[in-house]
């Protein structure tokens, strides 16, 4: 007998594009009315047509900032996805023909409940949630995106990790032929990023499928990525193959390419600075506001916050460790 | 019309114009017109400003080779040109880090310029090209005398500083800086073939 599954992930019209648009201009108008000096957002970017399914039963978040958002343009076509190449318009132009479906997630290692699964058994469990978190890239530039997600702490609950579970070790896709970027060995490929445990149990950690209420653009990840906010973008995995729960400390692909410059907590930290630049400050992309030259005098640096502005939700994590070590 | 009076009227303007293009694409593109500079403008503009300071160097560096090569002098017409060309885009690149990424925030540029050595040397190769254009006249050539070739031979650290710069600006994929490595390798390397054949053919005259 043949049984339907519900699709987790299916074309409805909950949140028009539009909506979110509107919501922009009401916060802008609002802005605006409230004489803040700041300055409107870019809003005049123009929309790629909306060709991706919208996602259904989102549910907001208190985790969730009220600031401004960036454009679906800024975070669709301004991507470090170095499987795509190496310039941040190259993912946006490269990952266009990538096949996100179907998808399987293998999860091992030391944890009760391990198995290869689909994508969508995988996710079912879980309540979608709209996480619209601040994005501080190690580039220093930062975004705030509405990331559509389940939480990873409910993720790695369900799969059960024995006692000697002590990180979780996420892995990319490997494929030289959809992904051109591996095809030269810039980094260390697949991809691997890790989390500690308690940093991937923690509420804020989630695994995101989505982004402006649609299904999430192969070049931001798709199908399925990380997403920690208070770590640099790097920590940040993308189309996620394997999920393994280890007793030794995983080794991130930029952690191996430059241990003096990438380190494995890699929290956002004004106070420790990039081996070649500061990180006290960040440009928030598209903060400034007018057109022509104007815009690009408006004040859009701004102070890198500790933890990227959520210390008082994961400061506990690092009791007693010296970040300027653990970098 | 001779060679040199054409040279004058035609070529020079036509190559002036010609060096004026990606500063004129980055204008348009500020306004959105026929392009745009992505989501970061600033970053853009910094980098291509960078980019063609460092084309513009290269470029520069190719004349005498060329000319040379081919034996046609009128080639080294345009090397004062050529060389203002570069030192323009790489001071633009400064100002437009000076202005636009650091918004003139003096504590962490001197933070950035003593401490982070990218910006270093960077700023080196711009103190050198600055002198370099300030002595660039007919009238400073000849008061300088001897001294003016010396003074312009920092040329050559200037453009060995400024692909050290970028390579070292670079995150991880340093295709770029090396291919403009191993442009400026066959630029130098030209010189010392060139020094050597020439000693070389001097002893040879010395010795028939």
């Amino acid at each position: 007998m043949l049984i339907r599954k519900p699709a987790v992930i299916r074309p409805s019209a909950i949140t028009p594009r539009e909506t979110y648009f509107n919501r922009r201009e009401l916060l802008r108008a609002a802005m605006l009315a409230g004489g803040a000096a700041f300055g409107g957002p870019a809003l005049s970017a123009a929309l790629p047509d909306g060709k991706r399914a919208r996602l259904d039963d989102i549910k907001s978040s208190r985790f969730s900032t009220d600031e401004e958002l960036n454009s679906y343009t800024d975070v669709t076509t301004y991507n470090n996805y170095y499987e795509f190449g190496t310039s941040k318009s190259d993912p946006f132009r490269n990952a266009q023909d990538f096949e996100a479906r179907p998808w399987t997630i293998r999860v091992s290692g030391h944890a009760e409940k391990t198995g290869v699964f689909d994508l969508e058994d995988f996710i079912r469990p879980y309540d979608l949630e709209e996480r619209i978190y601040r994005l501080r890239c190690v580039e220093r530039w930062s975004m705030v995106i509405p990331w559509v997600g389940v939480s990873l702490a409910e993720i790695v609950k369900r799969h059960q990790p024995l006692s000697n579970a002590k990180y979780v070790r996420f892995e990319t896709l490997l494929d030289p032929k959809q992904m051109p970027g591996q095809r030269y060995r810039t980094l260390d490929w697949p991809y691997v990023e890790g989390l500690t445990i308690a940093e991937a149990t923690h509420p804020l950690a989630i695994l995101a499928v989505g982004v402006y209420g649609e299904v999430l653009p192969n070049q931001n990840g798709a199908p399925i990525r990380l997403v920690v906010p208070w770590k640099y973008g790097f920590k940040g995995i993308k189309g996620i193959v394997s999920m393994e729960f280890t007793e030794k400390r995983p080794i991130g692909s930029w952690e191996r390419a430059a241990p003096n410059e990438y380190g494995f907590y890699a929290n956002v930290n004004p106070n420790v600075d990039h081996p070649r630049w500061s990180q006290a400050r960040e440009r928030r992309i598209g903060a400034s506001g007018g057109t022509g030259f104007q815009s690009l005098l408006g004040a859009s640096m701004q102070d890198t916050l500790m933890f990227n502005g959520y210390g008082e939700q994961v400061a506990h994590l690092y009791d007693g460790l010296d970040l300027r070590r653990n970098f | 019309m001779d060679v040199t009076r054409q040279i004058r009227i035609v070529w020079k303007p036509v190559v002036f114009l010609c060096s004026l293009v990606p500063l004129a694409l980055i204008l348009t593109d500020i306004y959105g017109i026929g392009g745009s500079l992505g989501a970061n403008p600033i970053e853009e503009i910094q980098d291509r400003l960078g980019n063609w300071g460092l084309r513009f160097i290269m470029i520069a560096l190719a004349v005498t080779p060329i000319r040379q090569l081919t034996g046609r002098n009128w080639i080294g017409q345009f090397r004062r040109m050529l060389g203002l060309f570069a030192f323009s885009y790489v001071f633009l690149h400064f100002l437009s880090w000076l202005i636009l990424d650091q918004e003139m925030k003096w504590s962490a540029i001197a933070e950035d310029i003593f401490e982070r050595p990218f910006i270093t040397i960077g700023f080196a190769a711009l103190l050198m090209l600055l002198m370099m254009a300030a002595t660039s006249t007919a009238a400073a050539r000849r008061r300088l005398g001897r001294t003016w070739q010396k003074l312009h031979n920092s040329v050559y650290a200037v453009a060995i500083l400024g692909v050290w710069h970028y390579w070292w600006q670079v995150k991880k994929d340093v295709s770029e800086p090396l291919l403009y490595a191993a442009l400026l390798s066959v630029l130098l390397g030209y010189r010392l073939w060139y020094r050597r054949r020439r000693r070389l053919g001097q002893r040879i005259a010395l010795e028939s």
